[in-house]
């Protein structure tokens, strides 16, 4: 009986197994075939294309599976093709990594890494399960931590990957702990039945409040929020940057996926939620207002430390966190409207992000160096790389009309019709604070000189090709953003919320 | 009145010609440097072409401000339209573009600041397209904050100009050009996130109802937002005077005060002067500066009628500062351009003052003021400009007896400097008197413009003390062989000259265009006359 439900209930998880399937075959042919970079990066693209065309048919789908272990619904679906988008990108980014090219002879593990990563992004984006939750964020973070030390022969790649483990250990065992003791106090581990006895029974204050810090360490972590963020330059300005562009984006919307998922099933009150027409919190904590606190302390310290870097991975690592502190806002007030402007943040940000990092890469190909002064004159020197570097920076900025404005518009404006005035007042002070140093970007590309005679950049139609597929979503949904406000909309839908 | 041209509305090709100027010029090859200039020149022209069609097609009698029929050359079209399904509500935004009074004026100084700005800056030969195309963009951009009627649209072209502006002071400005321009960029985009933060209180707290369906669709709609009756109750700025409604009018004040730049905002403004090149300077002091006052009167004043009322003495204070500080600080500089620069915040402070006079006399003045400051302005950055040019150098006290050498450089700089301070039979002397007048009809701030009126005598003393230093006296040995301003300046000083001229012996080619518009404007700040406008989907 139960193993049937099983095998009926697979169909929708095709997409997985799909991963999974890829992820075994990569690994096969790494080992027993002479293909090596081409052949490795054309069946992970393959198999990801698979999977989002299988992902395709579960639009609108509704279902719990394994017995409540992962659901199927629209917002799973949205970050499932979010992920898989950015797989694709970021397997096409890697044919052009520099880096890469010198470990060509382990390609296999990494592309099989990738896909594997993907794969707990998907379960991370639907677990329902506290233990699921956590299986899917260690598949994550375990491929990450060998993704990052990935070219071993550069010692700030190692280093950064030892970082990461240490930091992610601490992080998962400290998460470890807040389950722990909900458990105890609550007796299950299924998000809605956990809700269900939060919202009978009461419980004390202490324990839960030590629980909800736990378990916001480890999201935390995941997303790069100041305090827990201190990994983060580290192991983006170590890892290649390809990696480093995959942590920053796919690995962060998971983290926000789990996150909200989290909470909106667990901390809000479903009945009194429905009656009042928005999410009512439901533990004895004021959870809303810490998480406001965190997403103040998240873009205020990202946005003031980017100030002082020269390395542009580095400086764009502490800009991420800065983002993932104004993606914070939309979670902070918790609406439907403030989850749909996470998501179209997150869309947007897709781009314009990696659209950034990509820049970097190209740069750093040519040059082999990250550092700002590099970027001197080339304005002059590679017209079409400056420019497709100031659009996205302007785009980071918020500054219309590019898509990262109508993030940010989103973003405030959720904040807003939630009344929490002074987040907004914070967050858009932030970034003001934050154009200071995309501009000095900008500044070095245009307003100075080369120092030296440094070789014009020419890119490779491949690279045009990329930049161009980021940089037109860039502008475009900045002037015509209808369909991802509509696709975020559709897509806050989760299973169990009424 | 509407006007067509290949099915397109005159305001949207005046908006984006420039636009479709800056992709030819993208396309030229990087040395085609003669066919960049001429393709601005061109372009710029069409635009004030354009502009006089405008002028001479513009019914008077409407008024405009908050109705709908009283807007001119309407162009209504739906940019975004979200149908709403559950818990969001419909999302439209418009494409709206209609110009009333207040804005005709702004339209006609932009074409022809922009297009006297290309042939100022004909002498530039560093990186010509990039200087070009960034031109041309900011020209789209400032146009396009007169001509928008939607507020999301007017926030799009008003940060639009941002970029442009950066790279124009900071990659062709003086020594000091990355610190102008990064001051510059900031201070403007720091006031202009608190003016979206107002814009989506705004937002959230208008709505109208769509006469098809019954629905109600919140709305960036400009005329909805200056209609009490389409404030939701209990929304965030319903009501009259409430704290709510104060903090918003501040938040909008913070950013406009920044453009205009009102004390203590201001401090961007010399150093940004002083490093951008000549025509950048002359579209800066011209236009730009025009956007914070025309903001106020266009946005802060109709929606916030019972703010604009109460804060009219503060508002009046601030002016009086900007006006005596400014000539003040002008009187103590010894670089021209920067003694020019602080002369503009002495005359912004003339606007801000007869906007604080709330009667028509005040609002013709400031509005009148705003257009002749553009005009009077640019000139004296142009003077600035040609001397430079010449000597490379703008200390004042290093020049002397130039009317000898540079006779007619003299005769227009001349007519300049005596606009700027007032003297009557040119342009300036109108709107400052009417300024005044209308401030001192004003009882609450009469102290207050009795004291400004300081700045009419000290203006005189910077102007022509600055008259007598660079032009009077023994001439210097080392400056004797300077040549005399040139065709190509005097093309781009004379028609500028004339205007002066002309709206100083007759006023009423402006003032009739626009007392219809501002007269309804003072009737809605000070009696609260509304108009119902229904509003069509």
């Amino acid at each position: 009986m139960v193993t049937e439900t099983i095998l009926q209930q697979l169909v929708l998880f095709v997409p997985e197994l799909i991963l999974t399937g890829t992820f075994c075959l990569i690994l096969l042919t790494g080992a027993f075939t002479k293909l090596r970079d081409y052949g490795t990066s054309t069946l992970t693209l393959i198999g990801s294309i698979a999977a989002f065309i299988s992902v395709l048919p579960t639009i609108g789908v509704q279902k719990s599976l394994f017995a409540g272990m992962i659901a199927i619904d629209s917002f799973a679906v949205f970050f499932k093709l979010f992920s898989l988008v950015c797989l694709i990108g970021i397997t096409l980014f890697s044919l052009h990594a520099g880096e890469l090219k010198l470990v060509r002879t382990r390609s296999a593990e990494y592309y099989a890494l990738l896909v594997a990563m993907t794969l707990g992004m998907f379960l991370m984006a639907s677990a329902t399960h506290l233990l699921m939750m956590v299986l899917a964020m260690e598949l994550t973070s375990l491929s990450a931590y060998v993704l990052a030390g990935y070219t071993k022969e550069a010692a700030d790649s190692s280093e950064a990957s030892l970082k990461y483990i240490l930091y992610g250990a601490v992080a998962s065992g400290l998460l470890l702990y807040g389950i722990s003791i909900l458990y105890g106090l609550t007796g299950s581990l299924h998000y809605t039945t956990i809700n269900h006895v939060l919202a009978v029974e009461p419980l004390s204050r202490v324990p839960l409040a030590l629980v909800f810090v736990l378990l916001l360490v480890g999201f935390g972590f995941k997303i790069s929020a100041v305090p827990f963020h201190s990994w983060t330059p580290d192991v983006y300005e170590g890892a290649p940057i390809t990696i480093t562009t995959f942590l920053s984006v796919a690995s962060k919307a998971a983290g926000f996926a789990m996150l909200i998922r989290f909470f909106k099933l667990v901390c809000v009150n479903p009945v009194a939620s429905v009656e009042a027409g928005y999410s009512i919190p439901l533990l004895p904590i004021d959870w809303q207002l810490l998480l406001a606190v965190l997403a103040v302390l998240t873009m205020t310290v990202g946005n003031l430390v980017a100030l002082w870097q020269e390395n542009l991975k580095r400086l764009l690592a502490y800009s991420s966190i800065a983002h993932a502190g104004y993606m914070l806002i939309g979670v902070v007030s918790f609406t439907d409207k403030g989850i749909a402007s996470v998501l179209v943040y997150l869309v947007v940000y897709l781009f314009m992000n990696m659209g950034a990092f990509l820049v970097v890469m190209v740069v750093a190909n040519k040059t082999g160096s990250e550092d700002i002064r590099t970027y001197r004159g080339l304005g002059s020197r590679s017209p079409f790389l400056a420019i497709a570097m100031t659009v996205f920076l302007i785009s980071l900025t918020g500054i219309p009309p590019t898509a990262g404005f109508i993030g940010k518009l989103y973003l405030f404006a959720a904040a807003l019709d939630a009344q929490w005035y002074w987040l907004a007042f914070l967050g858009v002070l932030n970034s003001v604070l934050a154009l200071y140093y995309y501009v000095r970007i900008i500044r070095n590309m245009f307003l100075r000189e080369s120092e030296s005679a440094v070789p014009n950049i020419s890119l490779t139609s491949g690279e045009v090709l990329l930049l161009g597929a980021l940089l037109v979503p860039t502008l475009v949904f900045g002037i015509f953003f209808s369909p991802i406000v509509e696709i975020a909309q559709k897509s806050i839908v989760m299973l169990g919320v009424p | 009145m509407t006007i067509q041209i290949l099915g397109l509305g005159i305001l949207s090709w005046i908006t984006f010609i420039p636009l479709l100027g800056m992709v030819a010029v993208l396309c030229m090859p990087k040395h085609a440097h003669v066919a960049m200039k001429w393709t601005a020149a061109v372009v710029t022209l069409v635009q004030v072409i354009l502009a006089a069609v405008i002028y001479f097609n513009f019914n008077p009698t409407l008024s405009g401000i908050n109705t709908l029929d009283g807007m001119q050359f309407v162009e209504r079209l739906t940019w975004i339209d979200l149908q709403s399904n559950t818990s969001f509500g419909r999302i439209h935004i418009e494409y709206f573009l209609g110009i009333d009074g207040l804005s005709m004026p702004m339209v006609l100084l932009t074409a022809l600041i922009s297009f006297i700005a290309v042939f100022a800056s004909w002498n530039i030969d560093k990186a010509l397209k990039g200087y070009i195309a960034m031109l041309l963009l900011l020209d789209t951009g400032m146009m396009g904050v007169f001509v928008a009627l939607d507020f999301f649209l007017f926030y799009v072209f008003w940060e639009v100009m941002l970029l442009p502006m950066y790279f124009l002071i900071g990659i062709w400005g003086g020594p000091r050009r990355e610190y102008a321009a990064i001051k510059f960029f900031l201070y403007t985009l720091a006031g202009s996130v608190l003016m979206l933060l107002a814009m989506l209180a705004l937002y959230f707290s208008v709505v109208v109802v769509d006469p098809a369906t019954g629905e109600k669709i919140h709305t960036f709609n400009m005329l909805a937002m200056m209609n009490p009756a389409n404030y939701e109750p209990n929304s965030l700025l319903a009501g009259i005077g409430t704290t709510m409604r104060a903090i918003a009018y501040l938040a909008l004040f913070i950013g406009f005060a920044i453009k205009v730049p009102i004390f203590p905002f201001h401090t961007w403004l010399p150093d940004a002067h002083v490093e951008a090149p000549t025509a950048i300077s002359v579209i800066l002091a011209g236009v730009l500066l025009k956007m914070g006052t025309y903001g106020l009167l266009r946005i802060s004043y109709p929606m916030f009628p019972e703010m604009a009322q109460q804060y009219v003495v503060p508002l009046a204070i601030l002016a009086a500062i900007n006006i005596i500080y400014g000539a003040l600080c002008a009187m103590a500089q010894r670089d021209f351009k920067k003694l020019i620069a602080y002369s503009s915040i002495s005359h912004m402070g003339i606007v801000l003052l007869g906007m604080c006079a709330l009667n028509s006399q005040g609002m013709v003045g400031a509005v009148l003021q705003m257009f002749n400051h553009g005009t009077i302005t640019a000139m004296l950055f142009l003077i600035v400009g040609v001397l430079y040019d010449r000597a490379h150098i703008r200390d004042l006290d290093a020049f002397g007896g130039l009317a000898l050498t540079m006779p007619k450089y003299t005769g227009v700089t001349t007519v300049a400097f005596f606009a700027a301070l007032g003297l009557p039979g040119l342009s300036g002397f109108i709107s400052e008197a009417f300024s005044f007048l209308g401030a001192f009809q004003n009882e609450s701030i009469r102290l207050i413009t009795i004291i400004s009126t300081v700045g009419i005598i000290l203006t005189a003393a910077y102007m022509l003390w600055t008259l007598q230093r660079v032009f009077l006296g023994h001439p210097h040995e080392k400056w004797r062989s300077l040549p005399d301003v040139s065709p190509r300046e005097l093309f781009t000083l004379v028609p500028l000259a004339v205007i002066v001229i002309v709206l100083g012996i007759y006023p009423s080619l402006m003032i009739n265009f626009m007392a219809s518009s501002l007269n309804h404007l003072v009737d809605i700040v000070v009696r609260g006359s509304i108009h119902t406008t229904v509003l069509q989907f």
